[in-house]
């Protein structure tokens, strides 16, 4: 792969990474849980082998991927990105990817196509946070972003982060990282991507419209009405320095996709 | 058991997820975002220990014997202490003790406010906690002291309007807290002649 280079293009930032100890031990995926910690302690029991992508809707070939086939399609390279969770903690992560825009330009989007829609894989007997019978998402996990924004070159699909494979708890084999939105956007361990004309549907939205958006851009101008979004806890944080940072709009990545909201009311479409 | 030794055994006991969490900070357990694991942590024990203050006297009535009563007011001292760890780790990591912003936060978040008013309910309780101001008070003491009904009303509001994804925890809470406030309610029903 290609080592990450800094460059005005945002693929890079030289920020302190968040070492790879706590971005692999600290996540949220609640197919496995709602805890913090649920996910590395129980994803081992999903399966990644044998993996395929469905691509379906609006382009000109639809069909399966493998994901060797994908692997062996696209060269991977290096992005590190901030990663800024809802919940107002972010991380700097080194992925390992290759733009969604490539394995889209390669399916052919046709004219129609205005919105891309993702889901994970729904597999009860390996994800036993989806049979917890308190929980109100309706699985499996959905995603969606407008074509453009899928489109823009921040926009990644990883395999890998910190020069390894993705461990299972990050999304394993393949994710989506959508730097500019809040984390649950870059939804983890895609099985099937389709191009529509109309807004899909997404998870968080569907089960709480007021508090999630679809487009759901990092904004401390629009605050959320759990969390303040104003800071964010750079992690690793301690009792001593719990290292609180003012929060960047589009989370720093302005330059690169402010043009893709212009003449939008971002506190309306939040 | 001898009073003493109950009492010991009692503090001991309250005392034990502090001493967890310190154990786990100096071990460097905590995790990469102690702020969670620690707001989690006190805010839990509140309102266990909340739960337990209120269990008290039902017991004092089930069983016959005073011992109840003679621990929970530091049940009751322990819940406030809780209670103030959970307030000063949102002071530390959430609003780098701004005042503007705790302002902000407590005319934005229903579930700031009513968590903040419940604590500000439950710090009179714990000033006049004291033999003292129990003789003082005299018969209004009973009275101020009741304020802790509401205050338990407002704890489970807190967490029930932090449910995401899953409310089980909370309704559970929920439920324990009803029956404990619903027992005493019955005081206030019609009484039935058989």
């Amino acid at each position: 792969f290609t080592p990450a280079s800094p460059g005005a293009n945002g693929f890079h930032t030289s920020e302190d990474q968040t070492p790879f100890s706590d971005a692999s031990q600290y996540c949220n995926f609640y197919e496995f849980g709602t805890g913090k910690s649920d996910p590395a302690d129980y994803a081992h029991e999903m399966r990644t082998e044998p993996w395929t992508i469905e691509i379906a809707g609006e382009v000109a070939r639809p069909g399966k991927l493998n994901l060797e086939d994908v692997l062996a399609k696209f060269p991977l390279e290096e992005r590190i990105y901030r990663l800024r969770c809802v919940e107002a903690w972010s991380m700097v992560i080194p992925w390992l990817g290759f733009p969604l825009a490539a394995l889209l330009q390669h399916v052919e989007p046709t004219s129609k196509a205005k919105y891309v829609a993702f889901e994970t894989l729904h597999r009860p007997k390996e994800m036993r946070g989806t049979r917890s019978f308190g929980s109100t998402i309706d699985w499996p996990y959905r995603e969606g972003l407008r074509l453009d924004e899928a489109m823009n070159p921040l926009t990644l699909m990883a395999v890998g982060m910190y020069g390894k494979t993705l461990p299972n708890q990050n999304g394993a084999p393949i994710r989506l990282v959508v730097p500019w939105k809040y984390g649950f956007k870059s939804i983890k361990s895609v099985v099937r991507i389709r191009l529509t004309e109309e807004q899909p549907p997404t998870s968080w939205q569907a089960q709480n419209p007021r508090e999630y958006g679809f487009y759901s851009n990092v904004n401390p101008e629009v605050d959320h009405p759990r969390w303040s979004q104003k800071h964010e806890r750079r992690l690793p944080s301690s009792i001593f320095s719990p290292n609180r940072i003012p929060t960047a709009k589009f989370n720093g990545y302005g330059e690169q996709v402010a043009q893709l909201y212009q003449g939008m009311d971002l506190a309306k479409y939040y | 058991m001898l009073p003493g030794s109950l009492k010991l055994c009692v503090f001991v006991a309250c005392l034990s997820p502090l001493l967890w969490l310190v154990y786990a900070a100096v071990q460097g357990d905590l995790g990469p975002d102690p702020a969670e694991v620690i707001i989690a942590v006190s805010g839990e024990w509140t309102l266990r220990l909340l739960g337990l203050t209120l269990l008290m006297s039902p017991l004092r009535q089930w069983l016959g014997r005073p011992w109840p009563i003679r621990i929970r007011r530091m049940l009751g001292l322990f819940t406030f202490f809780y209670a103030c760890l959970h307030l000063l780790t949102f002071a530390h990591f959430f609003l780098g003790w701004s005042p503007a912003i705790l302002w902000e936060e407590l005319i934005e978040r229903p579930y700031i406010t009513v968590g903040f008013v419940g604590w500000l309910l439950m710090l009179p309780l714990a000033i006049t906690s004291t033999r003292g101001w129990q003789r003082r008070l005299g018969r209004s003491w009973r009275r101020l002291h009741q304020l802790v009904y509401p205050a338990a009303v407002l704890g489970c509001i807190h967490l029930l309007w932090q449910v995401r994804s899953d409310a089980t925890e909370a309704v559970v809470y929920c439920a324990i807290f009803a029956l404990l406030l619903g027992w005493r309610a019955r005081a206030f029903l019609p009484t039935q002649k058989v």
